[in-house]
């Protein structure tokens, strides 16, 4: 239990520990803002689950250096990204844009949501419904009629049967 | 009749879970199999980038503008990585074949990339160096090898993400070139 428990810690501790320093200089704080915002906001293409901040993969470290570059020389947010996404694609963004490629990943979460509501709607409705008498069909109530009779035939004879064993007890 | 709508229709139902389960098993199914590693360029279809590289065994330099008038397969390697050594014997082959076969040398030292050239064979027209890389980011390259087939007017028709000697990879990539050769011939 206590090595499971130290290796938990060590692998939720990886990434903390492995945060790559750099020493980046900016002119002011909105740069540097700019600076943390994109490196969280932009995926590492070499190591596939990790932003680009806490990457020590060399690629990282060069598109750090770029976009340390491209602030210092007056580039906006958008325009760094602008320069990512036409290199890189859309799968740079942690947060891809919503368009017609990219609709079925937006909306279909919804989608689902919205159709499980549907069934368990109507699931629900249909257990209401059985539960309230509704009008029968006629074999329905043939059906039931033939249902009560013998029902009423099998009471009569289990009567005769129980009186009989009443009155054989007494002798 | 009625009836047989109804019971086809509660069984419909009763299998409605089992089906969604299947779509889904095989939604996800596709989902694993596909290679994360594989990153569509969004630079397929488009000019080539504009830079400027100096060459690895001689003086000048490749620009942009040199990769007009021909089709050419520009290939991303370095010395340090291992699947560029797999793949150097296709490479070669391709190269023999009549193609224009250009070297992207990417963030090597240039004494080790020379001496890589000089064991395994060299097979390209030239190769430019690109110590720090920063030509690659422009081009969209994220690792090595990759290569590029680009067309006549200097328009990137196709990528291979990693070594083209990978038999899917082969067969697309000579699917691409048959198509541009044949359309522009």
């Amino acid at each position: 239990m206590k090595t499971l428990f130290a290796i938990v810690l060590l692998v939720f501790n990886a990434g903390v520990l492995a945060a790559p320093m750099d020493s980046f200089e900016f002119e002011s704080e909105a740069q540097e803002k700019i600076f943390h915002k994109l490196s969280e906001e932009l995926r590492c293409l070499v190591c596939q689950n990790q932003a680009i901040a806490e990457s020590n993969a060399d690629l990282a470290k060069d598109l750090r250096t770029e976009i340390h570059t491209m602030l210092l020389a007056g580039k906006s947010e958008e325009q760094i990204k602008e320069f990512m996404v036409n290199r890189y694609g859309d799968y740079v963004l942690y947060d891809p844009p919503f368009k017609p490629m990219t609709w079925l990943l937006w909306i279909g979460p919804i989608g689902v949501l919205f159709l499980g509501l549907h069934y368990a709607r109507r699931f629900i409705f249909q257990q209401n419904a059985s539960e309230a008498p509704g009008e029968l069909s006629a074999e329905e109530a043939e059906r039931i009629r033939d249902l009560q009779s013998e029902l009423n035939r099998s009471d009569q004879s289990n009567n005769k049967e129980t009186g009989n064993m009443k009155k054989e007890k007494r002798s | 009749m009625t009836e047989i709508k109804q019971n086809n229709k509660s069984m419909l139902q009763r299998f409605m879970p089992l089906i969604i389960f299947t779509l889904l098993v095989v939604l996800l199914g596709v989902g694993l199999t596909l290679n994360p590693r594989l990153i569509p360029s969004p630079l397929i279809g488009k000019p080539v980038p504009v830079f400027e590289l100096p060459l690895l065994n001689k003086e000048g330099v490749f620009s942009s503008e040199d990769f007009k008038g021909q089709i050419t397969l520009l290939n991303v390697w370095a010395s340090w990585c291992y699947a560029c050594r797999q793949e150097h014997e296709v490479v070669k082959q391709l190269a023999r074949s009549g193609l224009n076969v250009i070297g992207f040398n990417y963030k090597d030292k240039k004494e080790d990339a020379q001496l890589w050239l000089r064991q395994l064979g060299n097979p390209y027209q030239l190769v430019m160096a690109d110590e720090d890389g920063r030509a690659a980011m422009d081009w969209g390259v994220y690792g090595a090898p990759e290569t590029f087939l680009i067309d006549q007017q200097g328009i990137i028709r196709h990528k291979v993400i990693g070594p083209v000697s990978d038999q899917q990879n082969y067969d697309e990539l000579i699917a691409a070139i048959k198509k541009i050769s044949g359309s522009n011939l």
